[in-house]
């Protein structure tokens, strides 16, 4: 593991190294960028008016940009910017005016990007405190503009950015998580994810080799992020039909550019979070992020790290596309336990650091305290207590946050230093909604020759029945027998509308099944196949055989009914952790679920003795073979007396004396 | 003679009809030494629902069935337990018919030799009566009707059973002397498993013989036969491979099936000498010692051939027992069609020298592979050494078994020419050895 890591971190160097020069590029042009950036700080600072000057310039930037781009762009795109082109002249001639030109000039790629970020805290009902970071850096650049060369890089991380450009990708959801989320307990993530690492991409239709570049990219991640990525093969690699839609803009459905795989025993640790946190405009050094300390996070019953590369719309009406990277960040605290059966906590308590400050290059950072269940104060107390509310709908439930705004200086108070602290005033915590989507799964028989993969997904809704897609992936080893599969709800069987399998090839690739499957309300639909246990070769196992191998979870999505009315609109602005998932219609809500990994024992050769197999083995061949032409080659002859030993003798000196023998 | 083997036939159906009802059924059809990766139940079941899915069953690695099998089984999957009985009454028959020919053969060739005065004065002791010989084509069937090891493949559904009824039924049109069935059903059963492949030789000298034909590769009418016979051969076997080509529409099966039986990728336990060695095999001697393996099986047909090919039956023997030792998904059920054969070498028992040992190794070791089985799989108390130990002994108790009957065939043909009690030079009995 240890040896593993070194190497891939010595990758990462090298590869540092030989980008050495262009970072430093880059470095002076940020730092060139440093004083407007404050200008430009103080302008959204500023209420209204002072936006909608900043709101000019941007306009006045798309245009300035768009004339010398005017003659490569395609015909349709020229007619949109000379439509704006026309519009905003008069602008310019204002700006000129004014005299601002040349600043302007000096500010051109600032308003490209965009960086938000955000905290959410949510109480449990159990007791742990769930903190859900999320960083959005939006990157306004059309990446599917062919020939489009891209060397210029201001928030957006250039690692990522030119891995996008390299592999062409579409899409990117990557996610490392150390525990399991425990819907049960906890309710719904923000953003869901399965225990070790998962990825999945999307490229772009233009790719020919998307094996190829599949195989590169992994390489490539396990080296951004210090992950054993690497053992991402074809024997792990799907290809889903349903369950992974793209979340971006642009409606792709051949599944042919999709890859999804699962390493269910990727271990998470500090060396995956430090790559991470490079990845933010401000590092660890400013902000939110200045959370984000190891000794704290990893103290934890669950942590999962997620990068998220999308492309977006650069505005509500989807003129032009930017493409938003989105870093989030959950943790789930076990504070009851630790902190003396108190619930009780605070920002210093969990993460051994306060927040002094937003991200500068940030143009929205915020604090958001889940208060829903506290509505009139009469459960906990926070302090400092926050002025402004919140209402918004997650997960098909509106809640009700407090809003801590780090960009306004007041926040901080007196000590420059915000300690958000939650005091219960009585011991019984709220009820919580059982989750209306749960699954859970398991291995079921003994005995290392056959065994039964029971999926148990539960609808609790009351009287709303809804499909959900259940994709599991199966390693080759584990030989499903798709002729065992049940599907029953109620103790009735429930045959799967849709059901996509792709058997396994042996030592190429996995099972794969995608089920469509109606969930009757209130129920528990239970999904059971059978599988034999393979024996691998001596060297296919891990070094540590007995202890079993991982099979990744089974993913469940599906859109679930909602209580309250989804906000479908998408031109409004909401809170980053509600907004994932984009959302169609108003009465559903989407959600995945991931059940647990399983590990399962195989049987296994005794890895001590491949000699003494070959040579015992060889030796049973050699019986038969040497048996065989013993009998083929000799033939049968009386058997002669020999003479004794004596005699012999005698006539070995006769035959030197050279007398007859007798 | 034809109540008996009613009766014999009668009586096995019933057992197999009991133990299918029996949970006896679901136990063996998991049962390693009765199925193995190539010829399991339940993986037709699983290659039909694949099919039913719209997957291609060869896109997958749990179907190594051949595309024949599958369009058998479209039709008949509900009654697959009348199949699997048929198929052994079948067998048994055939071979039952088979060996009645062969002897009558025999005894015609020992009457010729006979009146030739071909045969020493001491020799009449050795030579066959028809009493004894009257009822070997009934213990034949009887040996493979109610073999436990028959019975088991055929309750595990094995489809070795429908293997060995092609087999038996080309061993039966081979004996009759119907070239073009002969040809036909070893092109089916090459088809099926490759390794009859190696049944052509004895076929082809057994009909020589049949038609007075000299084994001289200086006479045209040998080649004339030889190539009549091969292309029969190769012609029906091309016929098959395009017909299972037709029913799918795809060249699948070649990789899936017969690359399968060759590189031995599935390492699941059987009784065979394949799956540990492999398993523990280092992987870059891993193709040379597959060469090694699989050469091993087909290359005794050259010296057998030539040694025994005035007794082309004797040699067929011998060639399906190298099979189903050395096959690389050996199960109990191709054990079964060689031990049916025993019987028709009743006379050479005389001559056996470890007949006893042989049974000994042979009973025990069937009694251990479940007990060791379980204390691997299912006890955890014991490891993969203790079941590989069995498979072991077990293959060369089979050796031990197939070699002993060629060493007491071979003794026996020398004894009909040189005299059973042979005398030294000096006139004292003498013994005799293998030099």
């Amino acid at each position: 593991m240890t040896s593993r890591r070194c190497i891939l971190l010595s990758v990462v160097l090298l590869w540092c190294i030989t980008h050495a020069s262009s970072e430093k590029q880059l470095k002076i042009t940020e730092d060139k960028n440093k004083p407007p950036t404050d200008v430009d700080r103080s302008l959204s600072e500023k209420s209204p008016e002072g936006q909608l000057h900043a709101q000019k310039s941007e306009e006045t930037r798309d245009t300035s940009k768009a004339e010398p781009d005017q003659a490569e762009k395609a015909k349709s795109e020229k007619q949109f910017a000379s439509k704006e082109a026309d519009v905003n002249r008069d602008d310019i001639s204002d700006q000129q005016g004014k005299g601002v030109n040349d600043e302007a000039e000096f500010k051109r790629p600032l308003a490209k990007d965009q960086f938000q970020e955000e905290l959410v805290i949510k109480p449990l009902p159990s007791g742990d405190i769930y903190s859900s970071f999320q960083f959005r850096t939006r990157w306004d650049i059309d990446f599917f503009q062919p020939g489009k060369k891209v060397s210029h890089y201001r928030l957006f991380p250039k690692s990522l950015g030119q891995l996008i450009s390299k592999f062409s990708v579409r899409e990117l959801h990557i996610s490392f998580t150390q525990g399991y989320w425990r819907t049960m307990q906890w309710g719904q993530p923000f953003l869901p994810a399965p225990p070790g690492a998962e990825l999945w991409v999307w490229f772009q239709d233009t790719v020919t080799d998307v094996d190829g570049a599949w195989k590169e990219l992994t390489n490539v991640i396990s080296g951004i992020f210090c992950a054993s990525l690497n053992f991402i093969d074809t024997t792990n690699t799907v290809q889903p039909t349903a369950s992974f839609r793209s979340l971006g803009v642009g409606n792709v459905t051949d599944q042919k550019f999709l890859r999804y795989a699962l390493l269910p025993r990727e271990i998470v640790c500090t060396e995956n979070l430090t790559p991470w946190k490079k990845l933010l405009p401000c590092g660890s050094k400013a902000g939110l992020a200045v959370l984000l300390k190891s000794e704290k996070l990893f103290h934890s019953s669950f942590f999962s790290q997620a990068v998220h590369i999308r492309p977006i719309c650069q505005d509500w009406q989807c003129r032009t596309m930017a493409w938003e990277l989105r870093q989030t960040l959950n943790v789930v605290f076990d504070l009851y336990t630790t902190g003396q059966n108190k619930k009780e906590w605070s920002l210093f308590k969990m993460f051994s650091r306060t927040l002094t400050e937003a991200c500068p290059l940030a143009s929205s950072s915020k604090v958001y305290i889940d208060v829903t269940d506290n509505p009139q104060g009469e459960l906990f107390e926070l302090h400092p207590s926050s002025a402004t509310l919140n209402q918004a709908v997650v997960l098909g439930d509106r809640r009700t946050y407090a809003v801590y705004d780090l960009k306004m200086m007041d926040t901080f108070g007196s000590l420059r230093t915000l300690n958000i602290v939650l005091r219960w005033k009585t011991s019984s915590g709220a009820d919580m909604l059982r989750p209306l989507l749960h699954g859970e799964r398991y291995v079921a028989g003994y005995g290392l020759q056959t065994g039964e993969i029971h999926t148990l997904i539960s609808n609790n809704h009351p009287y709303r029945a809804f499909p959900v897609l259940l994709l599991d992936v199966v390693p080759w080893y584990l030989r499903m027998y798709i002729h065992t599969l049940i599907v029953t709800s109620k103790a009735l069987p429930n045959k799967p509308s849709y059901i996509h399998y792709q058997p396994s090839k042996d030592r190429v690739r996995p099972h794969l099944l995608e089920m469509l499957i109606q969930l009757p309300p209130n129920s528990v639909t239970e999904v059971t196949v059978q599988f034999e246990r393979a024996l691998l070769k001596w060297t296919e196992y891990t070094p540590d055989p007995n202890h079993g191998l991982y099979v990744g979870s089974s993913v469940i999505s599906g859109l679930v009914p909602s209580v309250v009315a989804m906000d479908t609109n998408s031109s409004q602005e909401y809170p980053l952790f509600s907004t994932f998932f984009p959302c169609k219609e108003e009465s559903s809500y989407f959600v995945r679920v991931y059940t647990e990994p399983l590990l399962v024992n195989l049987p296994t050769p005794d890895f001590s003795m491949p000699y003494n197999v070959i040579c015992l083995t060889c030796t049973v061949v050699a019986v038969g073979y040497g048996s065989l032409y013993n009998l083929l080659t000799r033939t049968f002859q009386v058997e002669e007396p020999s003479p004794g030993l004596v005699k012999r003798l005698a006539n070995v000196i006769r035959y030197f004396r050279g007398v007859p023998p007798l | 003679m034809a109540a008996p083997l009613t009766l014999v036939l009668i009586i096995a159906v019933t057992i197999r009809a009991i133990l299918f009802r029996s949970s006896l059924a679901e136990l063996l059809i998991e049962r390693v030494e009765v199925v193995s990766p190539l010829n399991a139940w339940k993986r037709v079941v699983e290659g039909l629902a694949l099919l039913d899915l719209g997957v291609s069953p060869y896109s997958g690695d749990v179907f190594h069935e051949t595309p024949l099998i599958i369009y058998l089984f479209h039709f008949v999957i509900d009654y697959a337990d009348i199949v699997f009985m048929v198929a052994d009454g079948i067998t048994a028959v055939a071979l039952y018919l088979a060996v009645q020919d062969y002897n009558k053969n025999v005894f015609r060739k020992q009457k010729y030799a006979l009146e030739g005065d071909r045969y020493p004065a001491d020799c009449l002791e050795l030579i066959r009566s028809p009493k004894e010989m009257y009822y070997i084509p009934l213990k034949v069937a009887l040996f493979y009707l109610l073999n436990p090891f028959t019975i088991f493949s055929c309750v595990a559904k094995s489809t070795c059973g429908l293997n060995n009824a092609i087999v038996a039924l080309f061993i039966l049109s081979t004996i009759k002397g119907s070239a073009l069935l002969s040809a036909i059903f070893l092109a089916v059963a090459t088809y099926q498993s490759i390794y009859p492949l190696t049944l052509f030789v004895p076929a082809l000298l057994y009909q020589l013989q049949r038609l007075y034909i000299p084994v001289s590769l200086y006479r045209t009418s040998f080649w004339l036969f030889t190539l009549q016979y091969a292309s029969m051969y190769l012609g029906s076997l091309c016929v098959i491979v395009c017909l299972s080509f037709f029913l799918l529409n795809t060249w699948d099966f070649i990789p899936s099936v017969y690359g399968f039986i060759l590189s031995v990728p599935d390492l699941t336990p059987n009784i065979g000498l394949f799956w540990y060695f492999f398993a523990e095999m280092f992987e870059h001697f891993r193709l040379f010692f597959i060469c090694v393996f699989q050469i091993n099986v087909f290359f005794y047909t050259i010296p057998l051939s030539v040694k025994l090919k005035e007794h082309p039956v004797f040699l067929m023997f011998m060639q399906i027992a190298i099979i189903s030792i050395f096959k690389s998904y050996p199960t109990v059920g191709d054990i079964s069609l060689y031990m049916a054969f025993l019987p028709v070498w009743n006379h050479l028992y005389r001559f056996l020298r470890n007949i006893f040992l042989v049974a000994c190794v042979m009973l025990a070791c069937s009694a251990l592979f479940p007990v060791l089985w379980h204390l691997w799989i299912y006890a955890g108390s014991a490891n993969s050494n203790f079941y590989y130990a069995i498979t072991l002994l077990f293959n060369v108790g089979q050796i031990l078994l197939v070699s002993d009957y060629f060493y007491a065939f071979l003794r026996r043909e020398h004894h009909l020419t040189h005299g059973l009690y042979l005398k030294r030079k000096d006139g004292s009995e003498a013994t005799l050895v293998l030099k």
